[in-house]
């Protein structure tokens, strides 16, 4: 038999071997102290694992501090699977969004599918039923093939796995920019529903209960892929392929349908996924947030290979798999239960009093390390930070307004930006219907899903406007939290509450870690006006390119509740005779905007200003409306301002719209100065509209000619057939993938 | 009159078939797991749409080997109404209830979106409550819709009057005739790609779908009036 040989105690310390699992100098001394002896390669395997930021948030654990994570409706803020928001009724909505960059740039499709298989187990393993997929992608310029070829596969790689799960992807965002290009950002987001009493935890009380490792079995792929996902992207990086995972979504199906069966047996204890860093992390923070210890034997541990070490096992990152502790004497009915769905599930280990995490390989002792060291006392930094010298140079510039000659050929060209373009080339390959729940699908401001049996319903958006935020990280990220709570209320619901991906570069560049800061103080200002407070998410740091970072790229996932079907309200006109009413104060604002970038390649001056206290007057004054039935169709500005707009508006329809604008015509028609929203309402509700949204300017009326025109008081700006305007929107993405 | 929704590892479109049949048609309906022996008592059989077996090797090529296929075989033997929704479809076309094989969508890509159907065939159990030549939309949902079967099968098809639904305007999938469901000789197994329980509700879009169903518990009053 063939013995594999791991270096020795010495070897590791005196070689730094540890350094190439991530760990350093500083941190091995401080294991050395935990331990009070020399961890062995096992031991070193489970600390560069739990202690990488991917798993203890080292770096960002000071800023994340900031954010709001309570409020009156939470009944489980971040630190769990996913966090938890009542919506009356005894029903609760869980949610949660996660990165997949790393492997994603590597391998796309596959990259993609376990992201969407990690985050919907983070929601069942609440005990919660998902019932919505969302996503959030950055890709670089749609003109390389290597980029083609990742949005091709990163999307395909989404599909296959949803579809397939049947979990419908109900919205999402995707945009391009240069600064994406060698590190494309692949976040997705799932959202649960659960009663209150199914409420489950992820921890592992009761000495001398049981733990059962249920699921797929382990194989050696995904070793490390936390540590992976920790470190900057080089061109060596396509030698990291074996830290990818490979997605099985027949399994988690099975996996999915098993799971929420165990949540309603009272021989369930505690339940955990087992994502990044697998059977460590699982094993490791139940036992430390129930302040108990685990003993594995992990000769029981299903395997799929031969040979596997104790290594191998312990940071495989296999997917479809999780960890359970269930009461003593009731395993065989867990056993029976999975055997029904053609799955595993096995007694691997034991609760204890010690707080150790102690592993068991044939016949001996290989690990036995504090759990809450490797779970709760990983170092955490206070990284240096400082102003880039852009920033100043920007916030030094005055206003700019680009140039334009022809205002309809400006607005067919940002119409035809793959980030304004339509994405119904993306969201088409994604099942958005099954279930048969989608009452508002891609394409509108926010998806809404009905709760069935209930005249409730759930609003949902992925939203983060990088660009602004590059230039004005502050100002960007509450703009990102705006914008979501924007759409959320343009289809009739209040925001309840946000998740967020926190996607920036290296954070021990004093540069970067100052734009990861001043996005967060942004977000937790917006989060609190809005109260709508950060109930989890997930921190993806070194998304960088050899050296170079991406944009500072926090996106937020919002939910939001409706509280009528009656309120649910889209994007489109719906009538000619229609009012249409721009609410929110136009400025000459081009900072970041799609006309800038259209203009001169590139972004540079200050972002959009944004006033909390107006946007969120005007949030509830559009939601008022739309309660009272005032509101046809409610639609957010935002890339490319009004005249895209109102374009969206007017696609999927056979009507037309008369504009009048005043002031500076660039501006009016393209600038994108937040908190304001395009709204049509029928003409007999005029007076009441106007007398709640006091800011709404009266500027057309909906018509059945199929025609765009826009003028200002003395000409004529924009004459176009509505389908000229769509079918270049339509055609841009599918054009330039050809 | 009582439904089966049958349920296979990885169906996924059985609960929204479940509920059409329970609360927009209000007949009564239950599931079934796919290892039983007995589908007695049930005057109709469903299979539902999803990636049953995750379409390992084959859409549909390891369902059929499920126990209760047997009974399903029996039942459409016996002349209950069988649907085959999408995979439900696919499933059927493995077990050689209906003739003919599937193919990858020409694009190669999943397509889910509300497409058109026109009704070939009104005089089926299925499609009795549609005009002749009407023009229904419904969703698709599928990779794997590409109908094809050979010159001969097709003109027997057409011949019999087997084709029930084609696409109207664009074929979304490259099908050989349009094809987008077909029955068997007799006319009680029906299978199609396009997903009539996701269209029995105009909250959600449209409800063209309904009357498949209501079709269903029409024949099937007419017959059981007559045996009565």
């Amino acid at each position: 038999m063939s013995l594999k040989l791991e270096p020795t105690v010495e070897h590791i310390k005196n070689d730094k071997l540890y350094r190439e699992m991530g760990i350093s100098d500083e941190e091995f001394a401080m294991i050395e102290k935990v331990l009070g002896r020399l961890p062995n390669f096992t031991e070193t395997g489970l600390f560069s694992v739990m202690w990488s930021e991917h798993c203890s948030y080292k770096n960002s654990k000071p800023v994340l501090k900031k954010f709001p994570i309570s409020g009156p409706k939470v009944l489980q803020g971040p630190g769990e699977g996913a966090g938890i928001v009542d919506i009356g009724d005894g029903q609760a909505v869980v949610f949660k969004i996660e990165s997949h960059n790393h492997p994603s740039a590597i391998e796309p499709y596959q990259g993609a599918a376990t992201g969407v298989g990690g985050i919907i187990r983070d929601v069942f393993s609440m005990g919660a039923r998902p019932i919505a997929l969302l996503n959030s992608l950055r890709f670089g310029e749609l003109t390389s093939p290597r980029v083609k070829y990742l949005f091709e596969e990163v999307v395909a790689g989404i599909a296959g796995y949803g579809n397939c799960i049947g979990i419908p992807t109900v919205g999402g965002e995707v945009q391009f920019d240069a600064a994406y290009e060698g590190n494309p950002l692949v976040n997705a987001m799932c959202v649960g529903l659960i009663n209150h009493e199914d409420i489950k935890k992820g921890q592992a009380h009761g000495v001398g209960n049981t733990v059962m490792y249920v699921g797929a079995k382990t194989g050696r792929d995904g070793i490390h892929g936390a540590t992976f996902a920790s470190e900057e992207l080089t061109d060596q990086s396509d030698e990291n392929r074996p830290a990818v995972q490979v997605g099985d979504p027949f399994m988690e199906k099975l996996l999915l349908e098993a799971c929420l069966e165990l949540v309603k047996s009272d021989a369930l204890v505690g339940i955990q996924d087992m994502g990044a860093a697998g059977l460590t992390s699982s094993s490791a923070e139940m036992a430390s947030k129930a302040g108990s210890g685990i003993e594995m034997n992990l000769d029981l541990v299903p395997q799929r290979e031969t040979g596997m070490t104790a290594y191998e096992m312990m940071l495989s990152e296999s997917q479809e798999r999780m960890l359970i502790v269930v009461k003593k004497g009731r395993e065989q009915e867990i056993v029976d239960l999975f055997s029904k769905y053609d799955l595993e599930a096995v007694a691997v280990g034991v609760v204890t009093d010690d707080k150790m995490l102690r592993l068991i390989h044939r016949g001996e002792v290989v690990a036995n390390v504090p759990a809450d060291a490797l779970a709760e006392e990983a170092p955490v930094y206070h990284k240096p930070s400082a102003v880039p010298a852009y920033f100043e140079e920007f916030q030094a510039m005055e206003n700019d307004i680009p140039s334009v000659d022809d205002y309809k050929e400006t607005l067919l060209a940002l119409l035809q930006q793959p980030t304004i373009a339509s994405k119904e080339w993306v969201y088409q390959q994604y099942d958005h219907m099954v279930r048969t729940n989608t009452v508002v699908s891609p394409g509108s401001d926010a998806a809404v899903v009905r709760i069935r049996g209930t005249r409730k319903a759930l609003a949902m958006t992925t939203d983060c406007n990088s660009r602004y935020l590059y230039l004005d990280p502050e100002t960007g990220g509450k703009i990102a939290v705006a914008e979501a709570a924007r759409n959320i209320v343009c289809s009739g619901a209040k925001p309840l509450a946000i998740t967020d991906c926190l996607n920036f570069g290296n954070p021990e560049k004093p540069e970067i870690f100052w734009q990861f800061e001043k996005a967060v103080d942004g977000m937790s200002e917006a989060c609190r006006v809005f109260e709508t407070p950060v109930i989890g998410g997930n921190v993806s740091l070194y998304n960088e390119t050899n050296g170079t970072a991406v944009y500072p790229t926090p996106v937020v996932g919002m939910v939001g509740l409706v509280e009528d079907l009656d309120h649910v309200t889209t994007q489109t006109f719906k009538q000619a005779g229609d009012l249409i009413y721009l609410l929110g104060e136009t400025k000459d604002e081009f900072g970041g905007s799609e006309l800038q970038k259209l203009t001169y390649g590139r972004i540079f001056g200050k972002a959009p200003e944004l006033d909390l206290t107006v946007e969120h007057k005007h949030q509830q004054q559009v939601l008022q409306a739309i309660r009272q039935g005032l509101v046809d169709s409610a639609h957010d500005l935002a890339e490319g301002g009004l005249a895209v707009a109102v374009s969206e508006s007017l696609f999927r329809t056979e009507l037309g719209a008369e504009i009048k604008l005043e002031g500076n015509a660039v501006s009016a028609l393209f600038s994108e100065s937040q908190s304001r929203f395009l709204i049509s309402i029928k003409k007999e509700n005029k007076e009441q509209f106007e007398s709640l949204v006091d800011a709404a300017t009266l500027i057309g009326e909906v018509t059945d000619s199929a025609t765009l025109k826009i003028s200002s008081a003395n000409e004529t700006l924009i004459l176009s057939q509505v389908t000229e305007l769509e079918k270049a929107w339509r055609g841009a993405i599918p054009c330039l993938l050809k | 009159m009582r439904f089966a929704v049958i349920v296979f590892p990885g169906s996924n479109c059985d609960i929204d078939m479940f509920h059409a049949i329970k609360d927009e048609l209000g007949e009564e309906v239950e599931y079934v797991w796919h290892d039983q022996d007995s589908l007695e008592g049930f005057d109709a059989i469903l299979l539902p749409g999803g990636f049953s077996y995750g379409d390992y090797l084959r859409c549909g090529a390891i369902a059929r080997f499920s126990n209760v296929m047997k009974e399903i075989i029996k039942a459409a033997e016996a002349g209950k109404p069988v649907l085959g929704v999408c995979n439900g479809f696919q499933i059927l076309l493995e077990a050689g209830l209906l003739p003919g094989a599937m193919r990858r969508n020409e694009s190669l890509k999943f397509i889910c979106k509300p497409v058109e159907l026109k009704i070939e065939n009104n005089e089926t159990m299925f499609s009795g409550s549609y005009r002749q030549d009407e023009v229904i939309t419904v969703p698709i949902a599928h990779g794997e819709g590409n109908y094809y079967c050979d010159e001969e099968t097709l003109a027997r098809l057409e011949e019999n009057n087997q084709i029930v639904f084609t696409y109207n305007g664009e074929n979304p999938n490259g099908s050989i005739s349009n094809i987008a469901g077909i029955t068997n000789e007799k006319g009680n197994v029906l299978g199609m790609m396009p997903h009539p329980e996701r269209a029995v509700d105009s909250l959600l879009g449209g409800a063209d779908g309904l009357k498949l169903f209501q079709s269903i518990v029409r024949s099937w009053r007419e017959s059981n009036v007559v045996k009565a």
